[in-house]
Formats: structure tokens, sequence, C-alpha cells
């Protein structure tokens, strides 16, 4: 069983769901974070332009099973890559990390392990 | 603005002109300063429903949207109160040209040719285009309430800049000035107290238009589409309904009995539109909701709006319940056929404000319909003035219907209405404003 977390563009949430439930892969935790990374964003404030410390992003959680690692990956690149315009991605578009899970269980019958995702 | 208030005016300036030989109309008027001081108060008050409606909309969209949504409704103030001071208060009361398409007076051009104009009410003219002038905003700020989360700034602006010069002036006209041709229609001219058929007619169905013609948001209907913020949706309405006293009962451009009558139709018809359709909501949905409450608000204002200075309480009560069941229905109608009228722009101020301008005549005191009586010369029933409402509501329709489809399809060769995909998902906040709505220096 693995993690995988997900940090990704506000505006690609609608993407990454939509292709993480094409990908049959609908038990998914999301939350509003944000953080420092080689992205810059300016606002505009009164005619000065600001550059905020810390920039909102999104992050999802996803536990699976050894065998859906590479399809989540896949879906949530699928969702979170910026493509538009012509790029093959943009600096921001964010990052997945993958940690090993130790265990899961089901709070309302108390099983464990793989069945219990 | 109003047709037994201009009738009694009148009256009043012909019977001074018989007693003292004067000419009453222009600069020799009186003020009446008590009549100008609600004029005053009404102004301020109608200038209130745009923030206010900037607030219900800005609760009710996402929270990518909510600058965009509020600005649909601040930007109106300034694109169209620059555009009333400069040609519009011309084009709606100034007299009759090309065969009575709009009005035209050179002296109201720039407003500079009333600077010290006393109207025959008492009134000074500046109040009363001023009073007027907030009504020209917010008729197209009404509009973008169906067109949320997905219209490009540019296009937006230059689309009321436009709308209101083509569609909303000669409706106005039309409606209001003593020359225009519904205001003579029939026996005593087609009843639109406040704005029926000028402000949520003309602007549901030109949201109806707009919608269709834009398209829907990205993902409707599969992706829920939460409101960012009900609170202040709630706040909204309330700042709306505390407006539409002004709306309503300033129309009367008096401060007097119509006024008094108007006042107790706007509160009356309000509450019954919240409670009928907080009752048919429970009954449908199990669940009252905050929302469905000011949905009935504004259903019952918008219905009362063209009734307010001919129905009693009781006419008022019931118009308002009519129309919030029917708005409801509207609304499940909608879900039904698909189309994307994001806020409801067609499905409350569209459909509420047909109900009110046609059911209005079933509720019509009676001091009215002798008044129309004696205009046409012996009788007048209440079918003849259906007949009045109902072609006054389908030329509404149609004109603005019309001219919104052109103005949209001229406008969308030069400047793309829609917002471009990536804009929409990143929401009208960042992507023509670049700002956030919450938490902007430091997010959460």
């Amino acid at each position: 069983m693995k993690l995988v977390t997900a940090i990704i563009r506000e505006t690609q949430l609608e993407a990454v769901r939509t292709s993480l439930i094409e990908a049959e892969i609908t038990r998914i935790t999301v939350s509003s974070v944000s953080g420092h990374g080689r992205q810059v964003r300016e606002e505009i404030y009164r005619g000065r332009k600001v550059i905020p410390g810390l920039i909102p992003k999104i992050k999802i959680e996803v536990a699976v099973n050894d065998d859906y690692v590479q399809t989540t990956i896949d879906a949530i690149i699928k969702g979170a890559k910026t493509t538009d315009n012509g790029y093959d991605g943009t600096v921001g578009d964010g990052k997945i990390f993958i940690t090993p899970l130790e265990e899961t269980i089901r709070i309302r019958t108390g099983e464990k392990g793989s069945s219990a995702i | 603005m109003k047709l037994f208030t201009k009738k009694l005016s009148l009256l009043m300036g012909l019977l001074l002109l018989a007693a003292t030989g004067t000419v009453w109309a222009g600069e020799g008027n009186n003020i009446d300063t008590g009549a100008t001081a609600w004029m005053l108060t009404s102004t301020a008050l109608v200038l209130l429903m745009i923030p206010g409606l900037a607030m219900f909309y800005g609760g009710l969209v996402r929270t990518k949207n909510v600058l965009g949504t509020m600005m649909h409704s601040f930007a109106a103030m300034g694109v169209m109160s620059v555009i009333w001071a400069v040609v519009g208060y011309s084009m709606c009361f100034g007299d009759n040209v090309l065969g009575g398409w709009f009005g035209w007076n050179p002296d109201y051009i720039g407003l500079r040719g009333i600077d010290t104009s006393i109207m025959e009410g008492g009134v000074p003219e500046y109040v009363f285009t001023m009073f007027q002038g907030k009504f020209a905003i917010i008729t197209p700020a009404l509009i973008a309430g169906a067109f949320a989360e997905r219209v490009s700034f540019k296009g937006y602006m230059v689309f009321i800049a436009l709308w209101g010069l083509l569609v909303y002036n000669p409706l106005c006209h039309w409606v209001w000035a003593e020359d225009g041709f519904l205001f003579n229609l029939g026996a005593n001219g087609a009843i639109d107290f406040a704005g029926g058929t000028v402000v949520h007619i003309s602007a549901g169905i030109s949201g109806l238009v707009a919608a269709l013609y834009i398209g829907a948001r990205r993902g409707f209907p599969i992706t829920s589409m939460p409101p960012s913020n009900l609170v202040m949706t709630m706040i909204g309405a309330g700042l709306l309904w505390v407006g539409w006293f002004g709306f309503n009962a300033g129309s009367s451009v008096t401060s007097g009995l119509s006024t008094a009558q108007a006042l107790t139709a706007t509160q009356v018809a309000a509450a019954s539109g919240a409670l009928t359709w907080l009752i048919v909501e429970g009954w449908h949905q199990g669940k009252a909701t905050a929302l469905g409450f000011a949905s009935g608000i504004l259903a019952g204002l918008v219905a009362v709006t063209p009734a307010a200075g001919v129905v009693q309480p009781m006419g008022a009560l019931a118009l308002g319940a009519i129309a919030s069941v029917i708005c409801y229905l509207a609304i499940l109608l909608k879900n039904r056929l698909g189309y994307d009228d994001s806020l409801d722009a067609f499905g409350v101020h569209g459909v509420g404000g047909i109900v009110g301008a046609l059911l209005l005549t079933f509720f019509i005191r009676d001091s009215w319909m002798e008044e129309a009586a004696a205009a046409a010369g012996g009788s007048w029933t209440v079918m003849q003035q259906f007949g009045v409402q109902a072609l006054a509501v389908l030329i509404a329709i149609v004109y603005a219907a019309v001219l919104t489809l052109v103005l949209l399809w001229i406008i969308n060769k030069f400047i793309p209405m829609r917002a471009k995909t990536n804009d929409e998902m990143k929401g009208l906040d960042d992507s023509y404003h670049g700002e956030r709505a919450y938490g902007m220096i430091s997010p959460h």
C-alpha cells in the first residue's frame, strides 16, 4: 500500500478529479494548502505589483494498493499539467510524493490492510 | 414617472393655471421639500441595491469568481452613470425622435439644461434624473447573473454600455416618458409602476438570450459549483429588500398617499413571496433553505414592482405568493431543460416580472379602473387592460431578445464574450483582476 500525495494548482483540481474518476480512483482527500516553490505569482494591489509570500495550492491524498500506484500517478499528471497555449507544463504545476503506507483500517468494521482501502 | 401621479400633477397644474393664469411648467415651480427629501432618500436607497446585488450574486458563485462577479455590478455603476449623464437621460425622457424609437432633448445632453429646473411635482429635475439613473445601473447588472463565472470582463463592459443605449433607454422611453407609446397604450396606459417590463423583464429575457449564446460554464451540469458564501448572499438579499422601498415607493415621484400605497404593497409582496417559497421548498425538498427564502423575497419584490402603484395589500400578497410558486417551477424547469442561467436572472427576474406585469390586472384598485373608464369614455374592463399588459410584455420580450442577440453577435466579432478556457478555469478574479477575494497577501 502506498500513500500518493500530490500538490497541484488550485485551477487544476477540477481536471485532476475528472481524470482520477475516469481512472476509477474515487476515494480521495483534498485540502487547501499554501507554500513556497519555484513559481512566482503576481497580484495587483492599488496599482502596485505584489508577490505574495505563500502561493495557494491544493493537496490531494490518495491511499492505493501497489497495483494502482502508476494509474494514479498517470491520472494526476494528466489533469495537473498545464498544456494550453502550446506549453508542455509550466513552473508551478506541482509535485507528487509517494510514501509507503504501513496500515489502513476502516473505522466502521475494523478491517485492516488492502481490503480496507 | 407614474401614471396617476402624472395625471394628478397635470390636474393640479391645470387648476393652478386656471386659478392664477401663470405658466406652470418649467422653472417657476416651488420646491416641495417633503417630496424632494423622500426622493433624495429613494435615490440613495436604489443605489444601495447595487452593492446589495453584488453581494447577492457574489455569494452565489465559486470562490475563484467572487470579485469578478461583484465587479459586474460595481462596473455598471461606473459605465451606466457616465452614459446616463451624457446621453441616457436625453434618450429616456427627451421628446420622441425616429418615430418614437427613443427620446432626444439637446438640453438634457450632459444634463446641462436642467441646472435650475424644478419639476411640476416640486422636485428638482436633478433628483429625478439621478433617481432614474439608478434604474439604468441595476438593469444591466441584473443580466450578469445569467452568464456569471464565464463572461470576459472586456466583453461585458462593452455589452452593458451598448445594451444600456439600445435596449434600456428606448424601453424606458416607451414606458415612462409622457410621449412614449406604451405610456399611452389603451385607456390609461400600460401599467408599469417601477419597472416590471423596463427593468426585470428586459434584464431577465436578455440574460436568458445571453446565457444561451455564451453557453454553459465548463463542467456544467456535472461538476458541483457550490456557492462561495451564502452569508454574503443573505446580506445582499436584505439590502435589496431595503433598497426596494426606494425603487417602488420612490417611483411615485412624490411623498404622499401613492408613496404609502406602493410602500405597503412592496413589503407585503416580499414577505408573502419569501414565505411561499419556504413552504413550497419545505414540502418539495424536505428542507427550508436560506437561499430559498432569499429567492422568494426577490420573486415577490420583482412581481410587485410593476404593480405597486395599483394593487392593494391583499393583491400584493397574492402576487408575491403566485410569483414565488411560478419562479420555483421555472427554476425546476430550467434544471430539466439544462441551460445554464447560472444565478437565475431569467428564472426570478424574467419570470417574476412577466407574472407581475400580467397578473396585476386582476388586482387593480377600483379607483384606477374608474379613471381608465373615464379616459376611455365609458367603460374599461379588466380583460381590456389585460390585453394592454400582455401587449406591453410581448413588445418588451421581443425587443430585448432580438436586440440582445444582435448586440452579442456584433460584439463577439471584435471582443470574445466568452472567457478563454484557461481564464475560466483559473477564475475571473485572478484572470481579469489579478486579485483574490479572500486572503490576498497571505493566503489562509
